[in-house]
């Protein structure tokens, strides 16, 4: 579940400083449960007008963590649940928070939102397996996994697309098109056995055939980002 | 049980029309009772390469419009036991074709055939996924050459998702690959791809290798398939085709340029 930290709960700052992150993935955190981390704060919130405030911006406050007793009474009337603190949570913040103790609220609340959003992106990776596709893929046919990584048990034929937010394995020729890192992350790579693709991509970086001739056409490769442009490499 | 076979390629002018032919003739010169069913409406050719264009009274379109009963339209092979067709309509489109019509017409024929041949059209439209859903086998009909090829993958993709046995979750269809038109000569110049390429690009079973043949031509020129001209290279290459759709095992024939012999060297025949 996805925690937030925050010095300053008035509902105006919370207001300013989570549209904003939303507005940047305004699916991603659509109706997620969300839980208020209290560790930075002494004074007891306004729980219902936060609840009302999660709602309006499409979010569910569920409960607390880390509160003191009366700031759980006042959680206890509001009708929030009262968790313990995750030790993992713990762990992460500790040490950011030791080191730079004077922080602006709106510093501190995007290096949560940052470390909610890397927490939320962990969960999804550890929970969703990578995609299996057991034979060929066709001309015409398009796989995407999304999320995860994508693996293909056969070839990849001429005017066919895989498409993967992770990486991609192929084991067997690629000859149509592959595009890994499709929501942008440029650390995902495409690893095939038989490298003779229409175009191949990571994070919107792409190369067609022609770039591709060479000494790794037709045999097994790696195709990585590196300083801004692809590299290929033996797999090897 | 019938078993229904569709004849498919993507691509057209690879001669589909002319291996539904044979693959049906051989069937039914093998004993099995067999029909075919031009699924090509509105540009029937089965008929013409069958040679019974002159006796197609009602046709596929009739039947599933419960215009007539599939006795008066099923044409009787004149040459080959066993053998009936079923032509399409000339003047009607593929949408023509409904899936429910489609599939009380297979019922039907398949109470009294063992085979079942679905011409299909070429292209990817409602016509030609008429004619390969509900198969059982697939016959794909590729040339080698790089753009049937890529239509035959594309049409390998078709059956294994559009299909009758895909969306029920059965056994999938089983695929072959024929290769026709081919060349060994130019193979070997490489302006054509070797039979090895194709089987690498479409990762399939290969069922048969038909060359490139004048008697081809002559065959649908006479309305006579080609699998009845004995002597010819296509005809035998058809027949080795059948053995292997039966489940025998057959060396392939006609992969390599036929060395001249001496006295051909000699005077340059």
């Amino acid at each position: 579940m996805s925690v937030l930290h925050c010095a300053d709960l008035s509902v105006a700052t919370l207001q300013t400083l989570l549209s904003a992150k939303l507005a940047q993935a305004p699916a991603f955190f659509l109706q997620a449960p969300i839980v208020l981390n209290l560790s930075d704060v002494s004074q007891t919130p306004d729980f219902s007008a936060l609840k009302s405030l999660f709602t309006e911006l499409k979010l569910v406050l569920v409960g607390v963590t880390a509160a003191n007793a009366e700031q759980k009474a006042a959680a206890h009337a509001a009708g929030l649940a009262v968790l313990q603190a995750g030790k993992a949570n713990v762990n992460t913040k500790a040490p950011a928070a030791a080191q730079q103790p004077a922080k602006s609220p709106a510093t501190e609340v995007a290096d949560a939102t940052a470390a909610i959003n890397s927490a939320a992106l962990a969960a999804v990776a550890a929970t969703m397996d990578s995609k299996v596709i057991e034979q060929t893929v066709r001309s015409g046919q398009q796989i995407y996994a999304k999320g995860t990584d994508l693996i293909v048990k056969g070839a990849v034929g001429a005017g066919a697309e895989v498409i993967a937010d992770g990486n991609i394995h192929i084991y067997g020729s690629l000859r149509g098109k592959a595009i890994a890192g499709a929501s942008g992350d440029t650390s995902k790579r495409i690893y095939c056995y038989n490298l003779q693709a229409e175009l191949v991509s990571i994070a919107g970086n792409y190369w067609l055939s022609d770039s591709l001739q060479g000494k790794f056409w037709g045999k097994s490769a790696c195709i990585k980002m590196q300083d801004d442009s692809l590299v290929i490499s033996e797999l090897v | 049980m019938a078993k229904i076979i569709v004849v498919t390629s993507g691509k057209g002018g690879v001669g589909k029309t002319t291996s539904s032919a044979a693959i049906g003739t051989g069937l039914a010169l093998a004993g099995h009772k067999t029909v075919i069913v031009d699924f090509d409406i509105g540009l029937r050719n089965l008929d013409l390469i069958m040679g019974c264009e002159r006796r197609v009274v009602y046709d596929f379109v009739n039947v599933i419009n419960g215009e007539a009963n599939l006795k008066q339209t099923l044409i009787k092979d004149k040459r080959t036991d066993n053998l009936f067709i079923l032509p399409a309509s000339q003047t009607r489109d593929k949408d023509a074709l409904t899936r429910d019509g489609v599939e009380n017409v297979l019922n039907e024929l398949a109470k009294e055939f063992d085979f079942i041949i679905c011409d299909s059209p070429a292209g990817i439209e409602s016509g030609a996924m008429m004619a390969l859903y509900f198969a059982d086998e697939a016959v794909v009909v590729t040339n080698p050459e790089v753009s049937s090829v890529r239509d035959s993958d594309r049409i390998l993709g078709m059956l294994s998702s559009k299909s009758r046995r895909a969306e029920q979750g059965l056994e999938g269809i089983k695929e072959h690959l024929l290769l026709t038109r081919y060349n060994p000569e130019r193979v070997e110049k490489g302006e054509m791809l070797s039979v090895e390429d194709v089987k690498e690009i479409l990762a399939i079973e290969l069922i048969g290798v038909i060359p490139e043949s004048q008697a081809v031509l002559n065959a649908s020129n006479s309305g006579q398939p080609v699998i009845l001209d004995k002597d010819s290279d296509a005809g035998q290459a058809y027949l080795d085709t059948i053995k292997r759709l039966l489940g025998e095992q057959v060396p392939f024939r006609f992969l390599n340029v036929e060395k001249k012999g001496f006295i051909k060297r000699i005077f340059g025949g």
